[in-house]
């Protein structure tokens, strides 16, 4: 399963906690009513769908239930960073020198496991 | 003429229990909820009425007497009361801006005890509850098979989990049935 960092959590949490809500930093333009119907379909319906970084909001909406945008690779899947909501879109720049995720390093039985239960003999209901 | 119609609480599931060798499986008795939003503003003023610490970290939870608060994302909080005391007239007097809605009837909470006890929530769970990651107080919302939980660890060996009353047939069945795989 996919780990996702929450940035509100401040940790790796399995991605059935969260729901993609579509492209980030699409502004609402101030004035929606003074939009031309040409630049109102480009707000409302346009999007880039890129192959490769893809800037996305997502919903912790089994966790903290906050909405938060992430830096994802449509191609590889995986997720380059997250920040919260608000936060300025980082460039291409800051997005290279990002190295692993902690989301996709292994982490070791002893962490996953913690330790075995006691088996017991009696089964009662 | 009508006569006034009285609200009766039938409570779900009470008293039912599953036990597996040490593991077990148990409803808990009604206690009062609060379901608490508030900016970071009005936090000392709720907390000074609520008479508990609301905690701004992720996971934490704080206890004061038969009343816990869980911190379950930036600006929300479960208020539970065991004792019978009432979160929702404590906040009354409250004038900084805030959301308190009563939730006692919407939610019941099952006890998952004994060795295991993460394991069991495994089953369904795919929160890493390992020690080190969700310690003893650590409260989270979170899943369980298809449904969302809230899970509150008041030992090394204890769970509280906190589901909708509609939903609780099928989390009580789901943890009764993973008790006995763990326990063997
Ligand atoms: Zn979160």
């Amino acid at each position: 399963m996919l780990l996702i960092r929450c940035p509100y959590c401040e940790e790796d949490r399995p991605e059935l906690e969260f729901r993609n809500a579509g492209e980030a930093h699409i502004a609402r333009s101030a004035n929606i009513a003074g939009e031309s119907d040409e630049a109102f379909e480009t707000f409302f319906f346009i999007r880039s769908n890129p192959k490769g970084l893809h800037y996305e909001r997502w919903r912790h909406v089994h966790g903290c239930a906050r909405f938060f945008n992430a830096v994802r690779d449509t191609v590889s899947d995986k997720f380059l960073m997250t920040y919260k909501a608000g936060e300025a879109k980082p460039d291409a720049e800051t997005l290279k020198t990002l190295g692993a995720s902690a989301a996709w390093t292994n982490l070791s039985t002893e962490h996953l496991g913690g330790r075995r239960p006691a088996r017991g003999k009696g089964d009662t209901e | 003429m009508a006569s006034t119609a009285q609200a009766e609480r039938r409570p779900k599931l009470a008293g039912r229990e599953t036990r597996h060798g040490a593991l077990r499986v148990a409803m808990l008795p009604p206690a009062e909820r609060m379901s608490l939003r508030a900016p970071a503003a009005s936090v000392a003023a709720l907390a000074s009425a609520l008479k508990i610490r609301l905690p701004n970290a992720p996971r934490q939870s704080a206890k004061s007497g038969q009343r816990t608060s869980l911190w379950l994302g930036p600006d929300e909080w479960l208020i539970l009361d065991e004792g019978g005391g009432d979160p929702l007239a404590d906040c009354r007097s409250v004038t900084a801006v805030h959301s308190a809605a009563g939730i006692s009837h919407r939610n019941v909470a099952i006890e998952v005890s004994g060795p295991g006890a993460a394991a069991c929530l495994n089953s369904g769970c795919p929160r890493d509850l390992s020690l080190a990651a969700f310690p003893v107080g650590a409260c989270s919302r979170t899943l369980l098979g298809k449904v969302e939980i809230i899970i509150y660890r008041t030992a090394e060996d204890n769970f509280r989990v906190e589901c909708w009353r509609s939903f609780s047939d099928y989390v009580f069945e789901f943890l009764s049935v993973a008790a006995k795989d763990v326990a063997g």
